[in-house]
């Protein structure tokens, strides 16, 4: 096996930030905002060096799709302990539409490219919630996936995976390669520290397109209207029990 | 300034008194704070704003001096015609159900307790100019109270003073986005003010940990500093103008929001810092700084004080005016933070944590500048690991690591806290020597602090009040301070913990000379 992880980054709004949808609803406002890292993407980092640092795997390549700034998205898993990152440059109109199927048919190429021995992601991004590029990614490969993962071991050429459900905890067996994707208690991400920063700068980040991955961006959904969720409505506070039962039948609760 | 003193105000340089003619009050309060820590004579009776509070520890211990509570000055006792002129005048706003008095008698440490019965919340300045025309002339004391975050048991009554809240009045009157001034009532809590500057391109130019809870007015009462004093300065230059009710119920109206007026004395600066002994403060207009695009918060490691110092050097060499904010915290404060909060340390395990924020315009500039910095201090060695954050959420974290201090220590037992300023370099000092001093006896004993300002907190602590304890750090620390000319209240104050010490640091001295002939 290559001992090659790949690992999607994304480049999303700072989760602390508060979201405010344009005035034509088009969407919501991006300019200016701050952006960082998607968290689970964090977690699936730290996951794929923790495997380095334990000698099960050789090399942790992080990958993301977008305009020039998802290289600082790159850097960052770079100084976190990744080896190496592409940048699948994706702007404009292509980059306002691009989905997890895009996305999947990227990494699917890549990961074919590189000979992956795994490809983990996060569980979903916090901008769209979509849970959807993970299976995708796998689907194309025709590999077996691991999602929502708590807990991930490498036990020769299978993938022992605790994946959280509904119901509880179900642990499965892989084979590799595989596609796995992150969930919130897999680990926590480490602080990526000075020394890591400044070697972070020296490491390389190749530029790719997605023609030259063979793939088609065209998108087959479109974005119809974006509104902000309706406002909590005020409680009110009554005195006395009289109150609140004229208060109910008046809201034709009662 | 607008002032509505009748006639000449005759205001001597040593503050000694501020006599209204035609008043029969003498604002005296302010004497028994100031000079030396002589007690001037009491020559009224109508004294409104009582300095004197009473140390009544829920846990009862033998008392050390700074526990003795003043005696009880003789004001008037609250009857059932006050009450009933003060629900005329405040309907559904004159509390006196004992559990909702509870939070205001009780201070944020839980170390002090007073026994007011009644608490009033005006709304506006009109209402709380009665209040304090009422109580005037019945003799009622008064105790203001904001957010009621105080840490030296300032902002709870002593006895049955009626609590007087400025929660109510929470209203931001005007703002100008040109020139950044903003004017609210008293009662605004700090984080409000905030977001709603954030909106509006600018913030707050000072931040502290009780942001949440504290209103405006208490800051301003306390001359609060905070986190972004290193760059932004003192409420003494950020605040424009003031409107105060005085003891009588005058309207002292200095709101202006100028920045620069040079016509006579700046009265101003008078009630900021008073800590509610002058006039209660019921609007501020405050000058407030652009809103950065770039903020940036590094965590670092350092071996020893030295080093921590060299690195401030350093830091304001090369990071210059982006630098807004360099604090510090001890090993002992991270295990603090381990043990209660369960915090992780962002870096390894080092002697010495410097946190470090820059706020600017332009984001790459910064990071440049910071990318700069970080490199040299590395390549020197005089920081052996650190971190950086750029995103909020990481930032965030990343202050809670000196924020949460106070919180974990609250967790640890009971906490005697120190806010000194001392000469930078000998700011580490007092807490080793402190550790030697105290040996066994404490639980704990730990540094942190504004080190860019000169401003340490020395906290300590014990799994339970402990008198003889106390005795052993008072007033060794205090005596330790007077040493070095620092202060014994950087920025807390004085309230009610540490009236009594006033004289170990005075900014007045007289110099006399013999005359020359």
């Amino acid at each position: 096996m290559s001992g090659r992880v790949l690992v999607g980054v994304k480049r999303v709004i700072d989760y602390a930030v508060k979201i405010r949808v344009k005035p034509d609803n088009s969407g919501v406002v991006t300019d200016g905002v701050k952006h960082s890292m998607n968290p689970f993407c964090e977690i699936a980092v730290e996951e794929a060096v923790k495997l380095k640092e334990k000698k099960l795997i050789k090399e942790v390549v992080a990958v993301s799709c977008g305009p020039q700034q998802s290289q600082e998205t790159i850097r960052t898993a770079l100084a976190m302990g990744a080896d190496r990152g592409i940048h699948v440059e994706v702007t404009g109109k292509d980059y306002d539409t691009l989905g997890p199927l895009q996305v999947s048919k990227i990494l699917a190429a890549l990961a074919k490219k590189e000979e992956a021995q795994l490809v983990i992601l996060g569980k979903q991004a916090i901008d769209d919630d979509c849970n959807q590029t993970g299976q995708m990614t796998a689907a194309l490969l025709d590999w077996p996936q691991g999602t929502f993962a708590s807990e991930v071991s490498l036990e020769n050429d299978k993938v022992k995976v605790v994946r959280e459900i509904d119901g509880g905890l179900e642990t499965i067996k892989i084979s590799t390669p595989a596609v796995l994707t992150a969930d919130l208690r897999l680990n926590t991400p480490r602080y990526a520290t000075l020394p890591n920063i400044m070697k972070a700068k020296k490491k390389k980040i190749a530029n790719v397109k997605p023609a030259d991955l063979g793939v088609d961006l065209t998108s087959r959904l479109e974005v119809l209207r974006v509104d902000e969720p309706p406002q909590r409505q005020a409680g009110m506070k009554v005195e006395t029990v009289d109150d609140l039962v004229v208060k109910l039948k008046d809201a034709g609760k009662v | 300034m607008v002032g509505i003193f009748q006639r000449s105000l005759r205001l001597r340089t040593s503050l000694r008194q501020l006599s209204f003619h035609g008043s029969t009050s003498s604002t005296d309060t302010l004497s028994s704070l100031v000079l030396r820590g002589r007690l001037f004579p009491i020559s009224s009776p109508s004294v409104f704003f009582s300095t004197h509070r009473t140390l009544q520890a829920p846990n009862d211990g033998p008392k050390s001096l700074s526990d003795t509570p003043p005696p009880r000055r003789p004001f008037s006792r609250v009857t059932e015609e006050d009450l009933t002129f003060f629900r005329t005048l405040l309907p559904g706003r004159t509390i006196t159900d004992p559990d909702l008095l509870e939070s205001s008698n009780v201070d944020w440490l839980k170390s002090v307790r007073g026994s007011s019965e009644v608490l009033l919340r005006p709304q506006t300045t009109e209402e709380v100019s009665q209040i304090l025309r009422y109580c005037n002339s019945h003799n009622l004391a008064v105790n203001p109270q904001g957010g009621n975050t105080g840490l030296v048991g300032g902002s709870v009554p002593v006895y049955d003073e009626i609590v007087l809240s400025t929660a109510l009045m929470n209203n931001i009157l005007h703002f100008n986005d040109v020139s950044g001034i903003l004017t609210c009532q008293s009662g605004c809590i700090l984080e409000n003010l905030s977001l709603y500057l954030e909106e509006r391109g600018h913030i707050m130019p000072l931040d502290l940990g009780a942001k949440g809870s504290c209103q405006i007015g208490g800051n301003v009462a306390t001359n609060a500093g905070g986190l972004r004093l290193l760059r932004y300065g003192s409420l003494h230059g950020t605040v424009l103008g003031l409107e105060v009710v005085l003891a009588d119920g005058r309207v002292l109206d200095c709101l202006s929001t100028l920045r620069k007026d040079n016509t006579g004395y700046d009265l101003k600066q008078l009630f900021i810092g008073s800590e509610g002994t002058l006039g209660v403060i019921t609007a501020v207009s405050i000058l407030c700084p652009q809103k950065p695009k770039s903020v940036n918060v590094v965590f670092l490691g350092c071996e020893t004080f030295e080093q921590l110092l060299k690195t401030f050097q350093l830091s304001k060499r090369m990071l210059g005016e982006i630098l807004s904010a360099y604090e510090f915290l001890d090993s002992e404060c991270l295990n603090l933070l381990k043990t209660h909060l369960k915090l992780q340390n962002p870096v390894s395990d080092c002697p010495f944590y410097i946190v470090i924020e820059t706020q600017g315009s332009d984001p790459n500039h910064d990071e440049e500048k910071l990318h700069n910095f970080l490199e040299e201090a590395m390549a020197s060695s005089l920081v052996v690991d650190g971190t950086v954050a750029t995103e909020e959420g990481k930032i965030k974290a990343l202050w809670s690591m000196r924020e949460r201090i106070t919180e974990a220590l609250t967790h640890d037992g009971f906490t005697y806290k120190y806010d000194i300023s001392l000469p930078v370099e000998r700011i580490y000092q007092l807490v080793t020597d402190m550790r030697r001093h105290l040996g066994d006896r404490a639980k704990s004993v730990v540094g942190y602090g504004h080190v860019g300002d000169g401003n340490l907190h020395l906290n300590i602590t014990s799994p339970a009040k402990n008198a003889a304890l106390l005795a052993a750090i008072e007033p060794f620390v205090y005596e330790w301070t007077a040493k070095f000319q620092g202060s014994i209240s950087a920025e807390h104050g004085l309230g009610l913990k540490k009236r009594n010490y006033i004289h170990y640091s005075l900014g007045v001295r007289w110099r006399v000379f013999p005359p020359c002939r």
